[in-house]
Order: structure tokens, then sequence, then C-alpha cells
């Protein structure tokens, strides 16, 4: 009955969302008002509705209702109700209602703003979004029901929605599969949402974008409302990415935090677009400049961000051959690809209209050196689309089967992140409009001699390792150009307003928050290049078996072996096989730890490493085989992964700012549009 | 509010070139996901087709009347059955022995013959396994995964497929056998 | 030395000698090929191939009954004395390109090393074809000055002013 109940609101919602984009177009061609009211209203209608179906799912799952297979295959009676209530996103046909669900909430977030000043974007901001979600709610009433049940019928069980003949009793199986053990680490429970919540913020400034070009407002005021939803969406995918790489880290026992495997990739891509585009937003408010441009790139983010979905969201596609194992593969194609050529041909079509206003005066002057950094993102994004297309290409003309691995990745694309962190020092310091080398040099000379002093310091203290030189110069070169700008900026604030340092320094970052959240961000992203440097030249690894009381050297460290243990743990369904070890550094004594492998009932095995977390290194112990009866031997492998922290510390530090320049404090389409001093000064505002 | 171009500014569009770049990558990106998706979801060898040739290359112990090399197609007017299994595969273990009791019934004759292939494997897992279950059929690794990309489905191991007399593949089973009778009615029915 | 070495007992010593000098030179290679290869030499290659069954797995660290098969085909190799490439070259020839964890720089391969430089490099120059385009100064702005500009790039007017200050300062 419930499940009857949840799908036809699920078939109410489809509907509804349908009838708010028609509306909408045949309200702005009509030029009715009341038509274009009625599709905001359904709009809004879509949240309580989904917020139902969703609800009803959330009961099903939480109550056992083995009979509908979605919660047969990613729940079962022994799991914690917090994880039944999370495994909503477990599955795919779950997943893609969690994903229509926040694209309701905030597509009527967005549509109960006040519009007075931005009517004409009214109508078409509900038919994208109404679009993007109608192709979701479609998927999930025609190919990802998550209400179909189980019939028994003549012996045997089918899966339908509803009784396949007069015949056919609800089957209830006893107990369900449960959620995939990998995917219950607290990390993974909380990982998806993220990137979806990122993905799903990323289609309002793609609405917001597309109004802009159909109704021909060629100004960057969709910019300045999307800009903070552009912002929080970064945030999310950024802390879906890391949140990803740390359940790696922790879980998935190889030592490494990312792997390049196509599904990371496939996140991986609108990050990239997006990142381009928070920047080059930038120069299109400050210089009036690059509107085709960023209109290209809000329209790839968009497409990645529906690919990415399709590849992401049920966490266990890696192979191109699942698109086609799944009806809803070409379906998601065609809408990527029509979503596209539409959004190409109305760029096309507003070209000359969006000329850009302002010239380039150098070559070094801020706006410059933005694009460098665009060009450098896109070509991030050229190697990582290439790597997960070309197998592809090479299936079809020549049959052959390969694999586009991390060397690849990594050669092809550390050039270029030393690049943008080359950029990512000097930027901030050119001027908007003009700089010449003199004035850049004049800013940089004393951070590049302190990072240059640093280097040396490095090349006698740690490593003579060329590579590792570069990044570490690049990362000291960062933190100190950004660090001094900070600085100078509050001492000249100081001077001036006869302040105490740290309040000048508070209100200097307070008053422009997105300026410095993105110095913070800055910082954080060097923290995490130290990190990366440190895990991808320097990580050592050995592996043997030891006898009790034997031990391993690795890395300074000495890992002696005492004793493993079996034991089940019937309600979790696992079996736990933990070893002790000893750790030494030198002489010094410093703790056991507990590499664990916990089997699964279902077959599933986990590797949970033992770490030894410090600045400067992790030791990193997987227990890889052991003697199943006398437990006298056992068998580990140990990495040494120096300097990996510093990535998990930059990465808290890259929320930390992230957060505070899109804290939101007053409505950003409020503020009072700023008069261009430059240009023909065309930029006028209604606050003007 | 809406603001208009300033009247000096160039009016250009796209240049030509450029839209008709952008449009045929865009058209051979569509075309190669399509290409792509539509052959994952077929096979090469779909039922009521001739099966492209391939070559066998036999284990040592395990060749085809003591012929270590041949082709697919040098097996036409029998019946073929190729199997595909590995050692590391748990359900080929049940099937097994029902394979090889039925070749004992089909042997002789010599109008029936198996083919073992074995899908990504080591050669001492290979021969371990085809000894412990007294494998006596003719059995061939597949060397770079080619028979299987021409035959399989990529559904796993183990996958068995039917090629009648005249080189047409008559009948797919994904997964094991349950019984010799299983076996000996999937071959009648290229028959 | 030669009378020396007729004596027998003395001529047996000096290549006793002679064997265990060799012996210390090839001491390490014969080492090698006598113990069964270390864990860490497997691990060294198995690190550079990928799983043929699995999507995406690197072979040294992939948990499964025919990953383990696998190293063990390794250390056999390792044992009967083949190098690294020989042993990858064995895997490509038995289980196709996809083992490695890059494709071979062969034929139509080329194309997943020379297209992303080619599209960067084309990219780097459509932006310094624009720059150059966007840096012929327009007649009509010509008359605007580095210092109008300068202060345009904050929200706050003070900061405007502070950057301003900042700028004179230097």
């Amino acid at each position: 009955m419930l499940a009857e109940f949840g799908y036809g609101i699920l078939l109410v919602s489809f509907i509804v969302t349908l009838y708010s984009g028609f509306a909408a177009v045949i309200g702005v061609r009509n030029k009715s008002a009341s038509l274009v009211e009625s599709a905001r209203r359904a709009q809004l209608l879509t949240f309580p509705l989904i917020s139902i179906a969703a609800g009803t799912l959330i009961y099903l799952l939480v109550n056992n209702h083995f009979e509908v297979s979605f919660v047969y295959e990613v729940t079962s009676r022994s799991m914690p109700t917090y994880l039944k209530v999370t495994a909503w996103w477990g599955g795919q046909a779950g997943s893609m209602v969690f994903w229509a669900w926040l694209l309701a909430v905030f597509t009527s977030a967005v549509t109960i703003r006040k519009w007075e000043r931005d009517i004409e974007f009214l109508p078409w901001v509900i038919v994208v979004s109404s679009v993007t979600l109608a192709f979701f709610l479609g998927m999930v009433v025609v190919f990802e029901n998550p209400f179909t049940r189980y019939w028994s019928m003549n012996g045997s069980v089918v899966t339908s929605m509803f009784a396949p003949s007069s015949a056919a009793t609800v089957f209830t199986p006893q107990d369900g599969q449960g959620l995939n053990p990998l995917l219950r680490h607290p990390g993974m429970v909380i990982h998806p949402p993220m990137l979806y919540l990122g993905f799903v913020s990323f289609v309002i400034p793609y609405a917001f974008a597309m109004a802009a070009l159909i109704t021909g407002r060629n100004d960057d005021r969709w910019i300045r409302i999307t800009r903070r939803w552009a912002l929080w969406a970064w945030l999310f995918l950024s802390l879906g990415l890391v949140l990803g790489g740390r359940w790696a880290y922790d879980v998935l026992g190889w030592g490494g935090y990312w792997g390049w495997d196509p599904v990371e990739i496939a996140a991986f891509m609108p990050w990239l677009t997006g990142t381009a585009f928070l920047h080059s937003v930038m120069i299109q408010e400050k210089r009036g400049m690059l509107k085709q441009w960023n209109m290209i790139l809000i329209i790839l983010t968009y497409a990645l961000v529906i690919f990415g979905t399709f590849l992401t969201r049920s966490g266990v596609l890696s192979s191109v051959h699942a698109f086609a194992n799944s009806p809803i593969g070409p379906w998601f194609m065609t809408f990527v690809f029509l979503t596209l050529i539409a959004s190409i041909a109305l760029v096309i079509k507003r070209w000359p209209d969006l000329r850009g206003e302002t010239e380039m005066k150098s070559l070094l002057s801020r706006e410059a050196l933005f694009l460098l950094n665009n060009l450098l993102f896109l070509g991030v994004l050229v190697i990582c689309f290439w790597g997960v297309i070309y197998p592809l290409i090479s299936e079809l003309f020549t049959g052959q089967k390969v694999t586009v691995g991390p060397p690849y990745y990594e050669r092809a694309t550390g050039p270029l992140f030393a690049g943008l962190l080359f950029l990512m020092a000097v930027a901030p310091l050119s001027a908007w409009g003009h700089s010449t080398l003199q004035t850049l040099g004049r800013a940089i000379w004393k951070s590049a001699a302190i990072a240059v002093a640093a280097t040396v310091a490095i090349f006698f203290t740690y490593t003579q390792n060329v590579y590792a030189l570069i990044g570490f110069f690049l990362v000291a070169l960062v933190l100190s150009a950004t660090t001094h700008e900070i600085l100078r900026g509050a001492m000249a604030r100081q001077k001036a307003q006869s302040e105490n340092f740290f309040i000048a320094l508070g209100r200097l970052m307070g008053r422009n928050r997105r300026r410095y959240g993105g110095y913070i961000i800055h910082i954080s992203m060097a923290l995490m290049a130290i990190g990366i440097l440190g895990i991808e030249i320097f990580q050592v690894q050995t592996q043997g078996q030891l006898s009790a009381g034997e031990s391993l050297d690795i890395g300074g460290y000495r890992v002696e072996y005492r004793e493993v243990a079996q034991w089940d743990n019937v309600p979790q369904e696992v079996n736990y096989t933990r070893a002790v070890v000893g750790v030494y550094r030198g002489d010094k004594y410093l703790g056991e730890l507990y590499p664990r492998k916990d089997m699964y009932f279902s077959g599933q095995p986990m590797s949970i490493p033992g770490q030894y977390s410090t600045l400067r290194d992790d030791l990193y112990v997987l227990l890889v085989d052991w003697e199943p009866i006398s437990s006298t031997s056992a068998t580990f492998k140990i990495y040494v992964n120096p300097l990996v922290n510093w990535l998990w510390i930059g990465a808290v530090t890259f929320l930390l700012g992230l957060a505070f320049a899109a804290w939101p404090d007053r409505d950003p389409a409020d503020e009072p549009v700023r008069r261009k001093v430059h240009a023909g000064n065309r930029q006028t505002s209604a606050a003007d | 509010m809406t603001e208009t171009n300033t009247p000096n500014a160039p009016k250009r569009g796209v240049p030509l070139w450029a839209q008709i770049t952008i449009w045929v990558v865009l058209a051979g990106l569509l075309a190669l996901v399509g290409f792509g998706l539509k052959r994952s979801s077929n096979p090469m060898a779909e039922v009521g087709q001739t099966v492209p040739d391939f070559d066998l290359v036999f284990y040592e112990g395990y060749e085809h009347n003591g012929t270590a090399k041949m082709k697919l197609s040098d097996l036409r007017g029998k019946v073929v059955m190729v199997n595909i299994w590995a050692s590391w595969c748990k359900p080929c273990e049940q099937e097994a022995p029902d394979l090889e009791d039925a070749w004992q019934l089909y042997k002789d004759e010599g109008d029936v013959v198996f083919v073992g292939v074995d899908y990504v494997d080591t050669p001492e897992g290979a021969f371990g396994y085809l000894k412990k279950f007294g494998i006596t059929f003719p059995n061939a690794p597949d060397l770079q995964s080619n028979i299987s990309s021409i035959l399989n489905r990529q559904m796993g191991v183990p996958e068995t497929y039917l090629i009648d007399r005249e080189g047409v593949l008559r009948q797919i089973k994904i997964g094991p056998f349950a019984s010799v009778a299983e076996i000996q009615s999937f071959i009648a029915s290229a028959e | 030395m030669k009378q020396l070495l007729k004596n027998r007992t003395l001529r047996v010593t000096f290549y006793a000698f002679l064997l265990a000098a060799l012996m210390l030179v090839t001491f390490t290679t014969v080492f090698a090929q006598d113990t069964t290869p270390t864990d860490d030499e497997v691990n060294a290659i198995a690190k550079q191939l990928y799983c043929p069954v699995c999507e995406n797995t690197p072979l040294d660290v992939c948990p499964t009954e025919a990953c383990h098969q696998w190293r063990e085909l390794i250390r056999q190799q390792l044992a009967e004395g083949k190098t690294e490439e020989e042993i990858k070259q064995y895997f490509v020839d038995n289980y196709g390109a996809r083992v490695l964890s890059e494709p071979p720089r062969t034929g139509l391969n080329w194309l997943v090393y020379i297209l992303p430089p080619v599209l960067i490099l084309a990219g780097a120059f459509i932006l310094f074809r624009s720059f150059r385009e966007w840096s012929k100064p327009k007649a009509v702005e010509s008359g605007e000055g580095p210092e109008e500009e300068a202060g345009t790039s904050s929200d706050d007017e003070y900061i405007a002013r502070l950057e301003q200050e900042l700028k004179n300062r230097k």
C-alpha cells in the first residue's frame, strides 16, 4: 500500500514538474504573468511532493519492508537505524530520488526569492530546473523505481511495481542483503550527499545563465545572483571529494587517497570547470570581460555534473560496460547531449551580444593571469576527459582494451598543477588592468627570497629530489606571498586607522571576505600540495611475513608483530581478524597498532589499516595474511606516507576558508552593484 | 535595465570554422559514446549469427586430437561447445565434474567437441584446476581475452556457447550447469 | 707458483679460493636467484600492473584470490630469473594491454599522449591571440590611465583606498 502511495506521489511530482516547465514556456510566450505564476507555484509544489515520496521511502527502509526490492538490496535487519536512513542514497534508485529531492529543495529556495528586478529570468530559470528535475523524476518513474516490489507467482519471484497478475501475491524476503560494508564507513555515509549537493547546486547558476542567454540580457546580473550558489556548490563538491579521499585512505587499504579511477575523475571534472568558473566570473564582475567564456564554463560544468552523476551515482561503476548494463545509460547520455546542443546553440546565437567590454592592457594584469589559470584548469580537464574516454576509443577502433592509470595522469597533470601553484602565488599580487614586470617583481621579491631560502633549507635537510624541490619551492612561494599580502594589508590598515593589528586584520578580512577567503583557500591548497608531494614522491612500502616477536624496518620505524586474534561479530555480520603490532621509532617505543581484516559474512573483505599519524609522516600498517590456526605468523604490508597529514590539514583549512568566503551576510543580489570606473561606465543598476 | 552593446563594438559572431568544429566534435563524441553503448550491450556474436573466427592455442596435454594450434573454423562440421572458465572462479568448480562426465558421453562419437577456454588465469592455477577435476577435453588459454571479447557478454565466468556445424552460434548459457542432463539438452539444441 | 700448484692439495685450495672469490663477486645475483623473491620485489612489479579481471585495481593491492595467484606467478617468474620487462610482456601477451597502467606507445595509442598537449597548446595559442586582439587600444577608451583601475577591485571603498596606499608606498 505504502509502496503504491510513494510511487503515486513520484508520478504526481513528475507530472507537476512537466506542467511547471510547459506553463512557464507558454506563459512567457503569451506574456501571461498568471501562467508564469502558476508555473512558479507548481515548481514550489515539487519540494513537498518529493519530500513525501522520500519520506515514504525512508519509512519503508527503516521498517524492514523487504518486499520492496530497493529496501531488500540496501538494508538488513541488523543495520542500525541511521544507516537504514542513509541507505536512501546507498543504491541507484534511491540516490536518484535523493538527487531529485535536492534539486527540488534548491529550485524552491531560488523561486521564493524576491524577483522584482529580475522577473524576466524567472520563467526560464523555472524551465531549466524543471527540465532537469523532470529528467531525473522520469528516470525514477520509468526505469529506476525505488518502490518496485517482489511478487511470487507460480512458484517464482518477479519484481514489479504492480501485481503482475491477479494470482500474484507480494513476496517478502526474511531479511535484506544489507548495505555494502564498504559504504558503511561514516565518510561514505556523507560523501555521496556532499558530492550531490555540489552537483545539484551547480544547476542553479546554469539555470540563470541559460535564462540570461534566452532573454538576451547580457549584463553580469546572473553571475551576481548566483555567485554565492556557485561558491556553495564548490564547497560541497570539494567536501565530497575530500571525504571520498579520506574514506579511501581509511577503508580501501591501498595506502593512498586518490587512484585516478574513472569514477573519481568523473566527480573531479565538474570541480575543475567550477574552479575555473569561480575565477573567471571575477573578471566579468570587475572588468566586464569574458562573458562568452563564462557561459561556456557554466555549460561545461552542468554537462559534467550530469555526466558525473551518472558515473558516480551508485559508487560501483568504473567501466564503460556499466553504461550499458543499466537501461538509464542511453537516456543519460541523450540528456547530456541534448542540453549541450541546446546550450551551445544559444551561446552561438548570442555570441555577438556577449562580446567583452574591456580591452586587455597587459599580459601580467590580474585578468590575464586569471585567464592563464583557466587555461591550466581546462588543460587538466582535457587530460582527465581524454583519459577516461580513450579506453572506449581504443576498444572501438582496435579492439584492444587498455587502462589509463595514475602514471599517465600524474605525468600529464603534474606540470599544470605546478603552473597553477605559481599563478596562485603571483596573481593575487598583480593589479586589475595593469601590471608590469617591475610592479610584479617589486611585489614578489621578498616572498621569492623567503621561498628560495626555504627550498635551500629543504635541499640540505630533507631531500635532493628535483621534482620535490620544485614543488616545495612553489608551495613556499604561495605561502609566503599570500601571507605577505594579507599582513601587508592589515599593517596598512593598522597604520591608517590606528587600530590594534589583530583588529585591523580581522576587519580587513571581514570586510572583504571573498577575497580573503580566497587567500585562505590558496594557503590551504599549498598545504594540501605538501601532503600530495609527500605521498607521491616519498611514499615507501614493504611487505613481509613475521613470526611473533619478529619485526620489519621501514622509514625509521620498526614494526614488531605480537599476536593476532579472530572473532565473529554476529549482529554486525562480520568476522574480525585483528593483529597487534608494536611500533618503535629508533629505540623509542611508540605504542601498539591494530591493523584489521574484516570479512563480512556476505564475502566482502575490508582492510582497516593501523595508523600512527604525525605531521612528519603516517605509518600505515595493513594486515595482509595470517596463519589461521597457530596464528604464529602474519604478513603485513606497511607504508610510510610522509607529510600526508598536511593534505588533511589543508583540506580543513580549505573548507574553513571557503565557508568564510561563502557564508551568507546580506543577499548578494541586494548589494548595490558597484559602478564600473572603466570602459564606458555602462554598468548601471537600480540601486545607483 | 537591459543593456545594449556599445555601438562601436564590432558585432562579430562565432566564426564558421569554429562552429563547424564544435558541432563536428560534439557529433563525434555522441557517435563514439553511442557506438560504445551499443556495442557493449550487444556482444560481437549473437545467437543465430556466424561466430567470427578465433585462434585456439591449446594447453600442453589438452590438445584437440594432438593438434596444438587451430582455428575455430577448422572445427566446421562439428558441434562445438565453448566453455569459458577460470581457476579462480568458484561457480566454475560446480560444473566442472559434470562437464567432464558429459564429455565422456560425446568424445567417442567425434561429432561434438568440447573446448574449454581459460579466461585470464595463471598456467599453474589452470593446470591445478584441470588436474583436480580430471578434465580431459581440449582446453586453451584465452590469450589477451580475445575469445571472450568475441563471445562473452562480460557477465563473468562461467559462460558456455554452443556453435553448430555451420559455425552459427546457437545458444548461450550464463552461469554454471546444474547437471549432466542439462548439458545434454543444451547440446541437443544444436541439432 | 707453478711448482706450488703442482702440489695437489695446494691446487685444490687455490681453486677453492678462486671459487670463493668469484662467489663473493657474484654473491648478490646468485643470492637473488637461489632464494624466493621477497614480497617487496614482487610488489615492485605488481604495482605497475593492473588486475586483469577487476576494474582499475593495481595488482599489488588487489585482495582477491585470483590476484594472489598472479602475484605468485610474478614471484615464480622472478625466481626463474626473468626481468621486469619480460614479466610485464608475459602479462600483456596473456591478458592483453589493459594490465599495463598506461596504454603501450604504439599505433592509435599515441593519441592518448599527443592529443592533450596539442589541445592545451592550441588553447594557449588562442588565448595569446585573444590577448593581442584585446590589447589593441580602442579609440574611445584610450584616454584612461591605470591609476583609475587600481581602485576598481574592491567592494569596499576603504579597501580601495588601502590598495592605492599600498601602491604609492612602493
